[in-house]
Parts: C-alpha cells; sequence; structure tokens
C-alpha cells in the first residue's frame, strides 16, 4: 500500500467515523472499522488479554481481511437472548465473531449516587435493587459493611438465618439461570420447568420475608424478623422436591447430545485470562481454579458447614452450566444442615442504638419510643472509616467499599458487582466463534445488567 | 493477619508505620489500605503482582469535597479531594490489600493499571465516568455508563442529586 493510499484511506474511515457519530448519541462508545480503533483497541475486543510479543500483536492486527470482507452489527439492546439491555457490537466475518465490544449503560440509575442520601437502615432497600436475581446478597454485603464499621457482632441466629437465606437465594439464581439458559439455547420448555422450581424457592422467600424479590430483610444488626413457624417443613419440602427436578434436568439437558454440541468447546477461557480479566464466579471456576469466598475467605459461618466448591476443567459454556448445576445440589446441601443446627436466640443484635425497639415496647417506654423515632428519622451514626468486604454471589465476587464520615448517612458507598466485571470476558469468549454461539456465550456469563449498571 | 510480602520484613522497628514497598500502611477494621502515590502506582501494583496479587478486584475513587471528619492518613501523605482505591487479592496467601491513591482537584490525572491487570478497563473507564479522573495508557478511555454527550461526572460531590419535582394533592410545594 502505498502513502497515498493510506491517508486517502484515512479521510474516508474518519468519515465514517464522523458519520456514525452523528447516526447515534453513544458516539466514541461505539465499536469502530480496525483502522479507526487503532491498535490497542482492537487486540481487546479480539479479546486478547494475555501479553503477546509484538511480533503476534503485529500480526493479529494486521490479519485478516481487506475493509469491506467484514461487518459490523449491533445486537440489542433489545434482544431477547440479552437478559435485559446488554448491546453488543460485532465484527462478523461472514459467521465468525471477530471482535466484540459490550456497550453497557441502559439501565444505570446512579444507585451509589443514591446510596448516599440514604441512612444506613435505608441502604438495603436501595442495594438490594441492583442484583435484583439475587437480592439477599447486595443486603448481606451492605450490612456486613456497615456493621464492620460499627464493630458490632451479630448474634448467631442471625448469621445463620442469613446464611440459610443466601443459600436459598442462590438456589433460585441459579435456577432462573438454568431457566433462561435452557431458553437462549432452544430448549424452550426448559424455561417453564425452570421458572416452576424457582417460584418454589421464592414462595419460601416471600414466606419469610413478605416479599419475592428486593425483600430488605438482611438489614445492619441482624435481619428484619425471625423465621416464621414452620419454617423446617417448607425447608425440608423444597429439599426433597428439588432434587427429582434437577435429575430431570438431567435427562433433559446434561446428557443430551443436541445440548452438548451446542455448548461443549464453546465460549473458551483459561485460568490465568480469567484472573487477568477479574473473572469470578462461576466463570472461574469452570477453568478448574477452585476459587469460592465461601470455602477461601470464609464469612458468616460458612467454615462451619460441609460443601465441595464445584469445578470445571475445560473452561467452556458446558462446565459452566454443570458448575451451576452443580451448586443447586450442594446449596441444598448447606439448607440441610442449616435446619439441623439452627441455634436459638436474637435475630438481631440487641443494640438499641442500631436496633429499632419492639413494638410492643414502644407503648411502654419512653425511651423505645426515642429510639424508635431516632433510629427511622435521623438514623444511626455509623463511625468513621472505610472498609470493603466481599461475598460470594451466585456470579462470583460482590464487594462493597463503605466509606463513613461519621454521620448517618454512607459518605460513599460502591458496589463491586460481579457482573460488571465479568462483562469484559465476552470479547475473549466470543472470538472466533460463530454468531450462533455468542447468544450461548452470553447466558454462560449469566449478567444481570441492574447490577452492571447500578 | 499475617503479611506475605518479604518487604514487611524490613520494617525498622523504631520508626513505626509499617511500609509495604516503601509505601505507608494503615490497619483498620483488620483491613489492611496502603498509600501510595500516583508516580509509584503502577509500579507498586506490578509488584505485588509478581508477589502474588494476581488479580485487580476493583478499582474505584471517592470524593472528600465535603467529607467533615478528620481522614485517618499517615504523616507524610496530603490529602488531596479525589481519592483512587485499588483492591487487589493474594489467592494464594488468601489476603487482600487496598491501595489508596491522592489524586488532586486540579490535575486529575493518574496511570492506568490496564496493561498490568486488563480486569480494570471496566472499572477505570467507570471511574473516569463517574469522577473524571483520567487514567493515562487507557485504550478506550471513553464514558461506560452514562450517556456520551453527558455533562458532568456524576458521582462528585458537588454534582447534585437528580430529583423530580413531584406535585402531591393538597400540598404547598414540590420539595
Amino acid at each position: 500500500m502505498t502513502a497515498t493510499d493510506a491517508t486517502s484511506d484515512e479521510a474516508l474511515h474518519a468519515e465514517m467515523h464522523d458519520e456514525l457519530v452523528e447516526r447515534t448519541s453513544e458516539g466514541t462508545q461505539e465499536m469502530f472499522s480496525r483502522e479507526v480503533a487503532g491498535g490497542v483497541n482492537v487486540l481487546r475486543e479480539t479479546g486478547s488479554v494475555l501479553r503477546l510479543s509484538e511480533a503476534d500483536a503485529a500480526d493479529l492486527s494486521s490479519d485478516r481481511t481487506a475493509e469491506g470482507d467484514t461487518t459490523i452489527i449491533n445486537m440489542g439492546p433489545q434482544h431477547p437472548s440479552t437478559h435485559g439491555v446488554l448491546r453488543l457490537m460485532l465484527e462478523l466475518d461472514g459467521e465468525q465473531v471477530l471482535r466484540t465490544k459490550p456497550i453497557i449503560g441502559y439501565l444505570h440509575t446512579g444507585m451509589e449516587k443514591t446510596g448516599e442520601v440514604l441512612t444506613y437502615l435505608q441502604g438495603p432497600t436501595n442495594v438490594t435493587r441492583m442484583d435484583y436475581a439475587s437480592p439477599l446478597f447486595n443486603e448481606l454485603v451492605f450490612s456486613l459493611a456497615t456493621e464492620a464499621l460499627l464493630g458490632v457482632e451479630v448474634p448467631e441466629r442471625a448469621t445463620w438465618i442469613r446464611m440459610l437465606m443466601c443459600e436459598m437465594n442462590r438456589i433460585s439464581s441459579h435456577l432462573l439461570f438454568m431457566a433462561t439458559n435452557g431458553m437462549d439455547l432452544g430448549a424452550v420448555s426448559m424455561m417453564l420447568y425452570g421458572w416452576r422450581e424457582r417460584e418454589e424457592t421464592l414462595r419460601f422467600l416471600e414466606k419469610v420475608t413478605g416479599l419475592r424479590m428486593n425483600h430488605n430483610y438482611i438489614r445492619p444488626g441482624g435481619v428484619a424478623a425471625d423465621l416464621p413457624d414452620g419454617w423446617r417443613d417448607d425447608v425440608l419440602r423444597l429439599c426433597e422436591t428439588i432434587p427429582p427436578r434437577l435429575a430431570e434436568y438431567d435427562v433433559l439437558m446434561t446428557g443430551q447430545p443436541i445440548w452438548r454440541e451446542r455448548l461443549q468447546g464453546v465460549g473458551l477461557i483459561t485460568t490465568e485470562e480469567a484472573l487477568a480479566l477479574g473473572a469470578t464466579g462461576p466463570i472461574l471456576r469452570s477453568t478448574g481454579y477452585a476459587w469460592d469466598l465461601r470455602r477461601t475467605m470464609p464469612y458468616l459461618a460458612y467454615d462451619e458447614v460441609d460443601f465441595e466448591v464445584v469445578v470445571g476443567s475445560y473452561g467452556d459454556c458446558f462446565d459452566r452450566y454443570a458448575i451451576r448445576l452443580h451448586e443447586i445440589r450442594e446449596s441444598l446441601g448447606i439448607v440441610g444442615q442449616i435446619v439441623d443446627r439452627m441455634p436459638s436466640g436474637d435475630y438481631r443484635v440487641q443494640d438499641k442504638k442500631v436496633t429499632p425497639p419492639p413494638r410492643a415496647r414502644i407503648n411502654e417506654s419512653m425511651e423505645a419510643l426515642i429510639h424508635h423515632f431516632k433510629i427511622f428519622t435521623e438514623g444511626f451514626k455509623v463511625p468513621e472509616g472505610e472498609v470493603y468486604v466481599a461475598v460470594e454471589s451466585p456470579r462470583g465476587e460482590l464487594g462493597c467499599y463503605i466509606v463513613s464520615d461519621g454521620s448517618p448517612k454512607p459518605y460513599r458507598m460502591h458496589i463491586r458487582g460481579p457482573s460488571f466485571v465479568n462483562l469484559q470476558t465476552l470479547p475473549h469468549m466470543m472470538a472466533g466463534g460463530l454468531i450462533a454461539d455468542a447468544v450461548a456465550v452470553i447466558s454462560s456469563v449469566d449478567p444481570i445488567m441492574g447490577e452492571v449498571d447500578r | 493477619m499475617t503479611d506475605p510480602s518479604p518487604s514487611s520484613a524490613a520494617v525498622d522497628p523504631e520508626s513505626g508505620p509499617e511500609l509495604l514497598h516503601g509505601a505507608p500502611v494503615v490497619r483498620a477494621q483488620g483491613q489492611r489500605s496502603v498509600h501510595v502515590g500516583r508516580e509509584e502506582l503502577a509500579a507498586l501494583v506490578g509488584a505485588l503482582r509478581d508477589e502474588g496479587y494476581a488479580m485487580c478486584i476493583d478499582v474505584t475513587a471517592v470524593d472528600y469535597l465535603t467529607h467533615d471528619g478528620a481522614r485517618a492518613l499517615p504523616g507524610d501523605v496530603s490529602p488531596e479531594r479525589f481519592e483512587l482505591v485499588v483492591n487487589l487479592i493474594s489467592h494464594a496467601a488468601r489476603d487482600r490489600v487496598r491501595l489508596r491513591v491522592q489524586v488532586p482537584e486540579d490535575d486529575p490525572v493518574v496511570p492506568s493499571l490496564f496493561e498490568i491487570h486488563p480486569g480494570t478497563e471496566a472499572m477505570e473507564r467507570e471511574v473516569f465516568d463517574m469522577f473524571g479522573i483520567r487514567f493515562v495508557g487507557h485504550p478506550d478511555l471513553s464514558r461506560i455508563l452514562m450517556p456520551e454527550d453527558w455533562e458532568g461526572h456524576p458521582l462528585r460531590k458537588d454534582f447534585a442529586v437528580g430529583r423530580i419535582p413531584v406535585q402531591f394533592k393538597g400540598a404547598p410545594a414540590a420539595r
């Protein structure tokens, strides 16, 4: 190519670029043709995460197709398989995906900003709406961070109730994945089965918390209410109902040749790549790396219960499916142990400055009324400091970073959403695959857009 | 909590403050945060990566504009308006370390960690979007959550919380 060619090409692409910016309001968040995007960007969008030699890098960005053979297409944000409002720009060579760029922000509602104007007691109502498929984990991590700053010790029963509810929530979240993953891949009946089982776990959550989702049940200092009468029977009934249904999933999906064809060897990722990209949860475990915060850095009372950390071996979509399916079984096992070992005692800390008094006390005690009033209007003051707490949500490491300036509201509340970080693995897992597999890969990441965009 | 880094052995018992690669360490709530200058940030993250802190879990920032309390900073760290917070994790040592970097208001620029941990790409974009802190060496520093034509950086403390005026029936005025 001569020098004049290059400059005229550049002008052409600059023109295309301007036109693209003009036609959409997203401007530079878009994916551009290779020449406009430039070296590092192209590498990132082709999913190169590990350092390459200079020669390899040059090879990667210069090989491939003269301009015109590839097409940049847009997938989403309104696409049934993008789990909400995820938008992907894909560069295709025929049916093959060369580059991918996720474009997010369509569900951004400024929840971290909102968190700064809510008191610590109101905080869980806000964070619970982030990852709406596993709301209790959001409440848990926020409450743990607040308690770390307050320096309060939560009663044992509250800890075990939290564990019970979180494992129930993990089951419902993974069942939701089973349903949507099945539908994304064409097993539409799976959608109904997954939903059916999820509804049964949600019925238990509703019985305990009053709501199917967005519970605001786990609060700083404990939980909102004690477990209702008959909770043991409900849990045991679930532990009996779900395993045979999981066996049915195995028949419908796991052992089925079409299912395996669609998932095995699709969306590959290695341990090094997952670590470099910050991926956690089933994505990291699918590579054979046994990292589960419940086991490796225990919180609550996970060091006292017995469970297996499920890992895959190939890092493909099938491993991620199988890990989640098996994690439902492990969670059921944990739930069974919790039923046996649930301690008695208080379900929230008996600290009058943190916990509102019981309703009956308000009628007879002036101090109780004052505390009640102060906690619900002004809120309780949290000592200055900053803290980062992480838990293992169904999607990976869910972290909460709170900075307190000594007032009743967090000075800064940041949630490290696993889906947000895990989305970065998409360009890598998609590269070189078929457009039909893109749906399988997105589904196996299991992003919840409420948490991605927050 | 044990400190797995070899440099901790080099702490002078006389001088008091614990150091990690020359940067002062503060412990609170059983957690360790290291205050590092922005010039030394990339070198420290690289050195820690070689020591086993192989994963960058989180990058975020705090705007200390209206913070009333006294911030517990080690003596020789002068407070600035912004603070970049980087969370690293070592799987082998099962340990976390938090790096806090003071970023001045009039020059909100820090080096990107993309070359060391490619996974910081989206998180740095989020910090840029929300706080207007620019990352030198980031491949694609554009807004990620807000629309491209948005003005301002929402998580800064001088950026007002959005309100939609609501007129309740019989109420004197919108709040």
